[in-house]
């Protein structure tokens, strides 16, 4: 199928399950799908670099806090505009701030991506753990450096007052969620996009084998940068309307654990060497995430992601989609 | 300089210890030469010189008119410079066709513009077709076995369209009938106008296929010319069986 047939195919779907939710007029629907859409984006971002190169990247969060941390900053400034511009230009900057969720969403990918395209600079060199050591790190760091900028809240964290209303839609959290399913839509179309590519045919090879790959004429270094900046944009885009989402954003929960650990986690359960394994992954621990919030505890979460993981590991170490893919294998060879 | 290659006072270091000691070597267009040498000796260093994989300290590689120091082994591989590996290492989750169309995607796109799917189909074909591996073409490499895997490894270099191919042990493990099957695949090649550099151990092959002979010892080159004066040379044989 032809990707522009695909993401036509994609936005219908996407269409479909918005109409859906609406109809039992459930708010909370759109507070748990809101969730598992945006680890849609988180899982499939993780999977450019980590399922499509091989490079394991355990500071997702820090991507994510980053855009989310883009849109504080901005929306701190439009709160402060009077006190920090000079009194003639405040008019104008009145015209623009407050700043619409869709331009911070291409803030917080620009800066993420830039981020990304830093950090792999200076770190693609590294394989392994190691690199994996490198991504830990940068979240450590970045998470230190804002509980230290008081302009973004500090350690206190920071409110952002979501407007009750969207126009035409209803609640703003059902804008959110449109939103992040339209991301969503965007990141799945662009790594099935990049699978069939020129672009996946090398990250393919650079995960199977730098060192060969280079020998076939494979720019490794140039790749991978291609794939941190790709993959932490997009970790960016996810974060920028968390603020609104959440209300109330602290580095405790913008630099969550959780974020980093379900991004590997939802990839590797659903398939790393197809862009439907996070798909899949996401859908069935994030949705169990949900379920078990409810009618147990947030804290179950946590085991939950470390027994599915160890269940994948044993029955299918690569993902669903690789148990299928398999099976079809096998049965060819027959 | 008149040859295609020309590897001149290359040296390089691991730590203290010289892997390569002003290393000198000239191969001419469409030259068959084998590389042989004692293991440890430096071969594979020398190639991985060459080829990009390390980078010489002292000295220089030039190859078709250029200056090669400095350039990753990716830029090598585009001017022409294919390599096979050791041990073969195949992309182990692409099919053997898909194996095919990395250098095509890549460096046969960069030398000659973006190629058309069926382009890449009709030349993964031709190229399958020359190490009889098209039955294999859906299958994985794990299905293969080790001869098919080294002729996997010799078609994706020639899927890089190379001028000078270097075979590193192209014929390592394998049964007297695969080593023909091997060398009579790289004489083809070399009819076609490839340059080729055989690294081997196997002198009956060596012997057969080189047109030339260089010989490695301890990171310098103690032998250069005719096979059969190269292998009646004292030092040679000295480095082979000892005093």
């Amino acid at each position: 199928m032809r990707t522009p047939l695909f993401a036509l195919l994609a936005v219908i779907v996407a269409i479909v399950i918005f109409a859906l939710m609406r109809l039992p007029n459930i708010e909370y629907l759109f507070v748990a799908g809101y969730t598992i859409v945006q680890y849609i984006v988180l899982s499939t971002a993780w999977n450019i670099l980590g399922g499509y190169c091989g490079y394991v990247n355990f500071g997702s969060a820090a991507f994510f806090a980053l855009g989310a941390y883009s849109t504080v900053a901005l929306a701190t400034f439009g709160n402060q505009v009077d006190d920090l511009v000079p009194e003639s230009l405040a008019p104008y900057f009145h015209l623009i701030f407050p700043l619409p969720i869709p331009v911070l969403i291409v803030i917080g990918g620009i800066v993420s991506g830039i981020v990304g395209f830093g950090t792999g600079y200076l770190t693609l060199r590294l394989r392994g753990a190691f690199f994996a050591i490198a991504t830990l790190a940068l979240s450590v760091v970045l998470a230190t450096l804002v509980v230290n900028w008081d302009f973004v809240g500090g350690s206190g964290g920071a409110y952002v007052v979501r407007p009750g209303e969207f126009p035409g839609l209803g609640s703003y959290l059902q804008y959110l969620f449109l939103l992040m399913l339209g991301l969503a839509v965007l990141s799945v179309v662009l790594a099935r996009w990049i699978e069939r590519s020129r672009l996946g045919y090398g990250f393919a090879a650079i995960r199977d084998d730098e060192l060969a790959a280079e020998a076939s004429g494979v720019p490794t270094l140039r790749l991978k940068l291609i794939a941190t900046t790709l993959s932490g944009a997009l970790m960016g885009m996810a974060g920028a309307p968390f603020p609104y989402y959440i209300g109330y954003l602290a580095p405790v929960s913008a630099f969550g654990l959780e974020y980093a650990v379900n991004s590997i986690a939802m990839p590797l359960i659903g398939g790393t060497t197809n862009w439907l394994g996070p798909v899949i992954g996401t859908i069935l621990l994030g949705t169990l995430q949900q379920v078990t919030t409810v009618t147990i505890s947030s804290a179950v979460n946590v085991l939950l992601v470390g027994v599915l993981l160890i269940a994948f590991v044993i029955i299918a170490p690569n993902g669903i989609v690789g148990l299928v893919q398999e099976r079809l294998h096998a049965r060819r060879r027959k | 300089m008149t040859g295609l290659l020309n590897v001149q006072d290359v040296s390089k270091r691991f730590g203290g210890f010289v892997a390569l000691d002003g290393i000198n070597l000239e191969v001419q267009a469409g030259e068959r030469l084998g590389l042989i040498g004692p293991n440890g000796s430096g071969k594979s260093t020398l190639v991985n010189c060459i080829c990009g994989t390390l980078q010489n300290e002292l000295g220089s590689v030039h190859f078709d008119g250029h200056r090669m120091d400095g350039l990753a082994a990716h830029e090598r591989t585009h001017r022409g410079l294919g390599r096979s590996f050791q041990l073969p290492r195949p992309f182990v989750s692409l099919s053997v066709a898909d194996n095919l169309c990395i250098p095509m995607h890549y460096t046969v796109h960069t030398r000659s513009g973006p190629l058309h799917a069926d382009h890449i189909e009709a030349r993964c074909h031709e190229l399958l077709q020359m190490v009889g591996l098209e039955q294999k073409a859906t299958h994985l490499p794990r299905d293969l076995t080790q001869v098919e895997m080294r002729k996997l490894e010799l078609a994706r270099a020639m899927a890089t369209e190379p001028k000078l191919l270097i075979a590193d042990e192209a014929m390592a493990g394998l049964s007297h009938s695969e080593i023909e099957d091997i060398l009579a695949l790289l004489v083809r090649l070399n009819e076609g106008g490839i340059t080729v550099i055989l690294i081997e151990h196997i002198m009956s092959a060596v012997m057969s296929f080189s047109q030339r002979l260089a010989v490695l010892v301890s990171g310098k080159k103690i032998a250069d010319g005719k096979p059969q004066d190269v292998v009646r040379d004292p030092d040679v044989v000295r480095a082979y069986l000892g005093q």
